[in-house]
C-alpha cells in the first residue's frame, strides 16, 4: 500500500481524535451540536477513504450513512429537541475544561500504547487506525462522564459509537459492518426520539431554566 | 603533589579558622579576616580542582588517613567528578566570601555566623573528597549540622526557629537513608571503601536508587521533600542562603550521581521510570509555587527547586540511555545536566547577593514592600537582571545553552525502546517546557516588582547602593554567565572526561567546530553559537540605535506617567507582587493550590474598602507531612502514660520485653536448626 | 566570491524582512477594511506612521529608567535577529547554522521578557495590566511553541530550519503529527502577534489590550522602533509557517539567480496569502475575555504534545 494512502487515512483518523478534543472544549449547546455533525462528516469521509483503498464498495454505504443521518438529520432533530425543550444553553463541564482535556490527552496516551502493544504483528495500516479508533471512544466516555446535561451526553453516546464504526471499518475484511452500522444508527434514532417524546430533560441534578421557573412559582 | 592531600590541608585550615573564629568574633576585624582567608583558601582548592580535571596527565589523588573508624580508617581520593563538584563547590566559597567581606559587615550577631561558616565550606568539601561511606556520611551530617546552625543564627524570629527544627528533621531523615543504602551497598561483607563497592555488585541496586532518591534527593529539593529548602534558605544570612541553594543541593547532586552512576552497578531500565516523571513533577510545583511568593529569598529558594527538578531530567534521561548501551545520548544528557549544575549555581548565587544587597539597603525581603530600586541601586539593578535574564533561560546567557541541550536530549529519545518511557518523555518534555515559560513570567514579576516602578515604602524610597566587595562578587558572576553562555563549547569539552567515566561516552569534540558553536549530535542535526548570536544582538542593537540618533529627532523631555491621561502618583496604584501572578494564578493555581479568591465587599452606603483575600494550599504539606506529623503527635501522646507507671509497672515492662525476646529466639532456633 | 555573495544574500535576507514588515502589516489592514466594506488605510501607510514617530519629541516619565530608554533597542534587536535567521526565498544562507527552531523561539522570548519589564517600568496600572497578562499567554504560548518544534523536529530529524525545509520540500508529506502541528502553530502565532481573538491590535481599551498596554508610555522613537519590531513579529511568524509547512519555492544553496528570484517571488507570495487569510480570519471571529485565552492557548500546547506523542509512538504517524 503506497504512502499517501497510509497518511491520509491517518489523517482523518487522527481528524477524528481532534474533532472530539473540540466535542470535549465545547460549552456551549449549538456549537456542541455543530461540532458532532462535523465529527460524523469526518468519520463519513474517513469511511470512504476506507472503502476506496480497501476496494470495499459495501463502505460506502456506510459512508453515506454516517453523513446524511449523523451529520445531517440528527444534529438538526437535536437543534429542534433543544429549542422546543427549552433546554439550557450552557454546558456544565465538571471539574472544568483543563483538567478534563489534560486526562483526555492521558487516555489518547493509554490507547496508543496498548494498541500498538497488543497488536504488534498486524498489518501497520489497520494498527495505528485502531488505536485511534480506541481513542475516540474512550473520548466518547469521557465525555458522557464529565457532562452534567442529557443531550450533551446523547453526542457523547455517538461519539463514542462513531469511533466503533471507525474501528469497524478499519479492521479490513470485518463481516456486516453495514449492518452493524445501520443497528447502531437505529439506537441512537431511538433514543433521541424517546428524549424528545418523553421530554426527559435531565439525567443527574442539572439546572432547567423552566424547572427552575416551576420551582420558583412564577410559571404554572 | 598529591592534589587530595593539597585539599585536606586546606580543609583543615578552614577548621583551623572556624576553631580560631570563636575566640575572636568580637573583634571589628574578625568578619574581614575570616571572610579573606575563606576567600583565599577557596581559590586555592579552586585552583587545584580545575588543574586536575583539565589537565593532560593526572596524578593519583588518594589518600588514607588513620582517622574514624579503626578497622576502616578515612579514604580520600579526586577523581574527575569529583574534581568537578570540588570546583563548582570552591567557585561558590570563593564568591560568597567575596561577597561577605561586604554583606558581613552589617551583621549583628557575628559570633553566631563566623565560626560556622568556614566549617560549612569545609564540610562541602569534605563530602565531595569522602572515598568511604563513613566519611561521606560524616562529612555529610556535619555538613547539615553547620548549615543548621547558621540556619538558626537570626533565632529571635520564632520563623527561623521553625525553619531549623523542620530543617534538621528532615536532614536527619535524608541521612537515615542514604546509611540504609551504604550498608546495602557494602553488603554483607561489610566493606565500606567506595573502591570496594565498585568492584562488588549490590543486592539490591533498585532499592539502593530509591534510597538514595530519598536521602540525597530532600538534600538537593525533589518533590515532595523539598518542603525543608522554601523555609530554610531563606532564613540563612544572605550569603549562606546563596551558599546553601546554589552549592549545597549541588553536593546533594554529586552524592546521587556518585552512588548511582558509579557505585551502583550498570543502571536498569526501570530506574528513569522513576527519576524523570518526579523530576518533571518537581520542575513545574516549584516554579508555581515560586510564582506565588512575594518574599523574594522564598522565590529565589523556590526557584531551586524547579532547577534542581531540570537537573534531575538530564541525570534520569542519562539513566535511560545508559540502561540501553547508548553511551553517546548518554553522554549528552548527562553532560547538559552537569553544565546545569554549574549555571545554577552562578545565576542563583548572584541572585542571592542581590536580594541580600536589597536587604541590606531597606531592611525588607517583602517585595510588596519595595519598588523603584533601579534609580537608588543601579549597579546592582544591573547584575540582578543579568541573573534574571540567565535563570530565565533566555540566549545568549548561560541558563538557555544547558536547557538547549536537555531539550536536545529529549529530541534523541525516541530511539529509546521502553514504551513506559515512551509516553513519560513526551510529557516531561512539555513540563520543561512549561517551567521555563513560567520561570521567565517569575522573574519578570521579581524585577519587575522590586526595582521598576516607584517605591512602595520609605525604605524603598532612601536605599543606598551596596559596599564594592558585593559588587566585586556580582559582577564577578554576571560575566561569568555570559562567558559561559557565548563559550558554552569549551565547557562542554572540559566535562567530556568526567561523562567518559560515568557512563563510557562523550559528546563530539567542540574546539574544533568553526566559530566556536557547539554541535552536540551531528553538524546536519542541530547546532547553536552563542558568541554569534550575541555579537548579532549587539551589532543590530548598535545599528538601530545609530540609525535612529541620525535619522530621528533629537527632541526630549520629561513630563508625569501618561497612564491614559488619569495619572495617580500614589504608589499603590501600581502592580504589586500578588496582582502580578493574579491571572497565572487563575490558570494554574484552582488545581495545584486550590486557590480561591475571597472577596469581602462592603454594602454600598459603608464608606470601609473592599478587600480581598486569597487563599492557597500546600497540598504536599498537607497530605503528606500534617498527617505524619499528627500521626507522631497522636503516638506520642499516647505513649506519654508510660511517663507515669509504678516501680512495679516498669519492671514489668522490663520483663515482658525480655520473655518476649527469649520467646522469639527460641522460635527462630527450632525453625531453624 | 563565493564568502562574498553569501554574505550578500545574508545581508539582503536581513534587509529584506525589515522592509518588508511594515508593508505586510499595511496590506493586512487594507484587506480587513475591505472586507468590513470600508476604504481603509493606503497600503504604504505604515511606513508614513514610522517616519512621522521618529520625527516627533520623545515625552519619558519622570521616573523612567535606563532599561526603559534601551529597552526598545533590545526588543527590536532580538525580533530582527529572529526574522533574519528564518530562510525566505533561500535555504542555508550562511549564518542559518547559528540559531536553531529552540533558538529562535527563546530569542522571542526574550524580547518579551524585556517587553514585559519595561511595560512595569514606569509603575502604571495599566503596564502590569499588560504585562502580567502578556507573561500568562507567554506561560502556554511559548510551551505550544516548544511542542510543535519537536513535532517537526523529530519527522525532519534536525532542529535547523534549512534541514527542516529540505526535508519537507523532498518527502512531500501528508502526516496527521504535520497537521497537528499546523494548527498549533497557527493558535501560537495568533496568541503571540497579539491578534484577535486574543489581542486586539487596533484598540486601546484596558479590556481590549494587552500587548498595547504594555508600550502605552512610549512615544516618538522609542515607539517607531517598538512598532517596526511587532510588525517584524509577524512577518517572523507568517515566513515561519510558510517555510515548515509550504516549502516549496525555496531557493537551496548556491543555485544561481534565476532560482533566487523564483524564491523571492514565492516568498512575496505566501507572505500576500497569509496577510489576507489573517486578515479574513480576523474579520469573522471575535475576541475571547482573557480568561478563556488560556483555554484556547491550552489547545496548542495539547496538540503539539499529541503530535510529538504520536511520533514518539511510532515511526509512521
Amino acid at each position: 500500500m503506497d504512502h499517501t494512502a497510509i497518511d491520509v487515512a491517518h489523517m482523518l483518523a487522527g481528524g477524528m481524535v481532534l474533532v472530539s478534543f473540540m466535542l470535549l472544549y465545547q460549552d456551549r449547546m449549538f456549537g456542541l451540536l455543530n461540532v458532532f455533525a462535523l465529527h460524523a462528516f469526518v468519520l463519513s469521509l474517513s469511511v470512504a477513504w476506507q472503502a476506496y483503498i480497501q476496494n470495499a464498495p459495501h463502505l460506502f454505504i456506510t459512508a453515506f450513512i454516517a453523513l446524511v443521518l449523523k451529520a445531517i438529520i440528527i444534529p438538526v432533530a437535536l437543534h429542534r429537541v433543544v429549542v422546543r425543550l427549552g433546554i439550557h444553553r450552557t454546558i456544565e463541564i465538571i471539574g472544568g475544561v483543563g483538567p478534563t482535556m489534560l486526562f483526555g490527552m492521558g487516555l489518547v496516551a493509554l490507547s496508543m500504547v496498548v494498541m500498538l502493544h497488543a497488536t504488534a504483528t498486524a498489518d501497520p495500516l489497520a494498527r495505528e487506525d485502531l488505536a485511534f479508533a480506541l481513542s475516540v471512544v474512550l473520548l466518547g466516555l469521557l465525555m458522557m462522564v464529565t457532562r452534567r446535561n442529557a443531550v450533551s451526553q446523547i453526542v457523547g453516546f455517538m461519539s463514542l459509537e462513531n469511533g466503533l464504526i471507525l474501528a469497524a471499518t478499519g479492521a479490513k475484511g470485518m463481516p456486516l459492518v453495514v449492518e452493524i452500522s445501520v443497528a447502531f444508527s437505529v439506537l441512537v434514532a431511538f433514543i433521541v426520539i424517546g428524549v424528545f417524546l418523553f421530554r426527559i430533560r435531565e439525567r443527574f441534578d442539572t439546572v432547567d431554566v423552566e424547572a427552575l421557573e416551576e420551582a420558583r412559582g412564577e410559571r404554572l | 603533589m598529591n592534589p587530595a592531600a593539597g585539599t585536606l590541608w586546606s580543609v583543615a585550615a578552614l577548621l583551623g579558622l572556624s576553631v580560631l573564629a570563636v575566640a575572636i568574633a568580637r573583634r571589628p576585624a574578625a568578619t574581614r579576616i575570616t571572610y579573606a582567608v575563606c576567600l583565599a583558601i577557596c581559590i586555592a582548592v579552586f585552583i587545584i580542582a580545575i588543574a586536575y580535571l583539565l589537565g593532560a596527565d593526572r596524578p593519583v589523588a588518594a589518600l588514607q588517613l588513620p582517622v574514624g573508624l579503626p578497622w576502616i580508617g578515612a579514604h580520600f581520593r579526586i577523581d574527575l567528578l569529583s574534581a568537578f563538584f570540588l570546583a563548582i563547590v570552591n567557585l561558590g566559597g570563593a564568591a560568597a566570601s567575596l561577597y561577605a567581606l561586604g554583606y558581613g559587615e552589617h551583621e549583628e550577631s557575628p559570633g553566631r555566623v563566623l565560626p560556622f561558616y568556614p566549617a560549612f565550606l569545609a564540610g562541602m568539601n569534605l563530602v565531595v573528597l569522602a572515598d568511604d561511606a563513613f566519611t561521606f556520611l560524616f562529612a555529610w551530617e556535619f555538613m547539615s549540622l553547620t548549615s543548621w546552625a547558621l540556619v538558626i543564627a537570626h533565632h529571635e524570629d520564632a520563623e527561623n526557629r521553625r525553619a531549623g527544627y523542620i530543617y534538621i528533621v528532615m536532614a536527619s531523615f535524608g541521612t537515615l537513608a542514604l546509611l540504609l543504602a551504604f550498608g546495602l551497598l557494602a553488603g554483607p561483607s561489610g566493606s565500606y571503601a567506595f573502591a570496594d563497592m565498585r568492584a562488588s555488585s549490590a543486592a539490591q541496586p533498585g532499592l539502593v536508587l530509591l534510597l538514595v532518591l530519598i536521602g540525597a534527593g530532600s538534600k538537593a529539593g525533589l518533590v515532595p521533600l523539598h518542603v525543608w529548602l522554601p523555609l530554610a534558605h531563606p532564613a540563612a544570612p544572605s550569603h549562606v542562603s546563596a551558599l546553601m541553594s546554589g552549592v549545597m543541593t549541588k553536593v546533594a547532586v554529586y552524592g546521587f550521581i556518585r552512588i548511582v552512576f558509579d557505585l551502583n552497578g550498570p543502571p536498569a531500565w526501570w530506574w528513569s521510570v522513576v527519576v524523570i516523571p518526579l523530576a518533571g513533577a518537581t520542575c513545574v510545583l516549584g516554579v508555581l509555587s515560586a510564582l506565588m511568593q512575594h518574599d523574594l529569598k522564598r522565590l529565589l529558594a523556590y526557584h531551586t527547586v524547579e532547577n534542581i527538578g531540570i537537573i534531575f531530567i538530564g541525570l534520569g534521561l542519562a539513566l535511560a540511555f545508559s540502561a540501553h548501551g547508548m553511551a553517546a545520548p548518554a553522554a549528552l544528557a548527562l553532560t547538559a545536566s552537569l553544565f546545569h549544575v554549574f549555571n545554577h549555581s552562578l545565576f542563583k548565587s548572584l541572585l542571592f547577593f542581590g536580594a541580600g544587597a536589597i536587604l541590606t539597603a531597606t531592611h525588607e525581603r517583602d517585595m510588596e514592600h519595595l519598588g523603584g530600586l533601579i534609580h537608588r541601586m543601579p549597579l546592582t539593578a544591573f547584575t540582578f537582571l543579568a541573573g534574571c535574564v540567565a535563570i530565565s533561560a533566555l540566549p545568549p546567557l548561560n541558563g538557555f545553552a544547558s536547557e538547549w541541550l536537555t531539550f536536545q536530549a529529549i529530541l534523541l529519545s525516541p530511539i529509546l525502546p521502553s514504551w513506559g518511557l515512551k509516553l513519560i518523555v513526551p510529557a516531561v518534555g512539555a513540563m520543561l517546557a512549561l517551567s521555563a515559560a513560567l520561570a521567565a513570567g517569575c522573574f519578570v514579576k521579581a524585577f519587575g516588582v522590586t526595582f521598576l516602578g516607584r517605591a512602595r515604602s520609605s525604605q524603598a524610597a532612601d536605599a543606598h547602593e551596596t559596599d564594592g566587595a558585593s559588587l566585586t562578587a556580582m559582577f564577578a558572576f554576571a560575566v561569568l554567565c555570559l562567558l559561559a553562555g557565548i563559550l558554552p563549547g569549551f565547557i562542554i569539552d572540559g566535562l567530556a572526561p568526567v561523562t567518559e567515566a560515568l557512563v563510557g561516552g562523550r559528546m563530539p569534540v567542540q574546539a574544533s567546530i568553526p566559530w566556536l558553536s557547539i554541535v552536540p549530535v551531528a553538524e546536519s542535526r542541530s547546532s547553536y553559537n552563542g558568541l554569534l548570536v550575541f555579537i548579532f544582538i549587539a551589532i543590530s542593537a548598535l545599528l538601530a540605535a545609530e540609525a535612529i540618533h541620525r535619522l530621528a529627532s533629537q527632541a526630549l523631555r520629561r513630563g508625569p506617567a501618561w497612564d491614559c491621561g488619569f495619572p495617580d502618583l500614589r504608589p499603590e496604584t501600581q502592580y504589586t507582587a500578588d496582582s502580578f501572578a493574579q491571572p497565572i494564578r487563575r490558570v494554574f493555581g484552582e488545581m495545584v493550590f486550590l486557590a480561591r479568591e475571597h472577596v469581602d465587599m462592603p454594602p454600598p452606603g459603608d464608606a470601609r474598602p473592599a478587600r480581598i483575600a486569597v487563599t492557597l494550599r500546600d497540598l504536599v504539606w498537607d497530605s503528606i507531612y500534617l498527617p505524619i506529623a499528627g500521626g507522631t503527635a497522636y503516638v506520642a501522646d499516647k505513649l506519654n502514660y508510660l511517663q507515669f507507671l509504678t516501680i512495679r509497672q516498669f519492671l514489668s515492662v522490663v520483663f515482658v520485653a525480655l520473655v518476649g525476646l527469649l520467646v522469639v529466639l527460641m522460635f527462630v532456633m527450632l525453625v531453624w536448626s | 566570491m563565493v564568502l562574498i555573495l553569501q554574505l550578500i544574500a545574508q545581508g539582503a535576507q536581513m534587509a529584506l524582512v525589515l522592509l518588508l514588515a511594515p508593508l505586510l502589516l499595511g496590506f493586512t489592514r487594507k484587506v480587513k477594511a475591505r472586507l468590513l466594506r470600508r476604504q481603509g488605510p493606503p497600503v504604504l501607510q505604515p511606513y508614513r506612521d514610522l517616519l512621522r514617530l521618529i520625527r516627533k519629541e520623545v515625552v519619558l516619565a519622570h521616573n523612567a529608567s535606563w532599561l526603559f530608554r534601551s529597552g526598545p533597542y533590545l526588543i527590536f534587536a532580538a525580533t530582527w535577529v529572529a526574522a533574519a535567521l528564518i530562510p525566505t526565498f533561500a535555504t542555508d544562507l550562511y549564518f542559518s547554522w547559528t540559531a536553531d527552531l529552540i533558538a529562535i523561539t527563546a530569542l522571542l522570548g526574550s524580547a518579551r521578557f524585556f517587553l514585559a519589564l519595561v511595560g512595569m517600568d514606569v509603575g502604571t496600572a495599566f503596564g502590569g495590566i499588560g504585562s502580567s497578562r502578556e507573561m500568562m499567554f507567554a506561560s502556554l504560548a511559548e510551551p505550544g511553541m516548544i511542542m510543535i518544534v519537536f513535532t517537526v523536529a523529530l519527522l525532519a530529524g534536525s532542529t535547523q530550519l534549512s534541514e527542516v525545509a529540505e526535508f519537507m520540500v523532498t518527502h512531500v508529506t501528508l502526516r496527521v503529527s504535520l497537521g497537528l502541528a499546523l494548527v498549533g502553530l497557527i493558535i501560537v502565532a495568533l496568541a503571540e502577534n497579539a491578534r484577535i481573538p486574543v489581542d486586539n491590535p487596533a484598540t486601546h481599551l484596558e479590556l481590549t489590550m494587552v500587548h498595547e498596554a504594555m508600550v502605552l508610555e512610549y512615544s516618538g522613537r522609542h515607539l517607531a522602533v517598538l512598532e517596526l519590531a511587532s510588525a517584524l513579529k509577524l512577518l517572523l511568524y507568517i515566513s515561519l509557517i510558510a517555510c515548515i509547512f509550504f516549502p516549496w519555492g525555496l531557493a537551496p544553496f548556491g543555485s544561481g539567480p534565476a532560482s533566487y528570484l523564483i524564491g523571492l517571488a514565492s516568498y512575496l507570495g505566501k507572505l500576500t496569502v497569509g496577510g489576507f487569510l489573517l486578515a479574513l480570519f480576523e474579520t469573522s471571529i471575535a475576541k475571547m475575555r482573557v480568561f478563556r485565552v488560556p483555554d484556547f492557548l491550552g489547545i496548542a500546547l495539547m496538540l503539539g504534545l499529541l503530535g510529538m506523542l504520536l511520533l514518539f509512538v511510532s515511526r509512521s504517524f
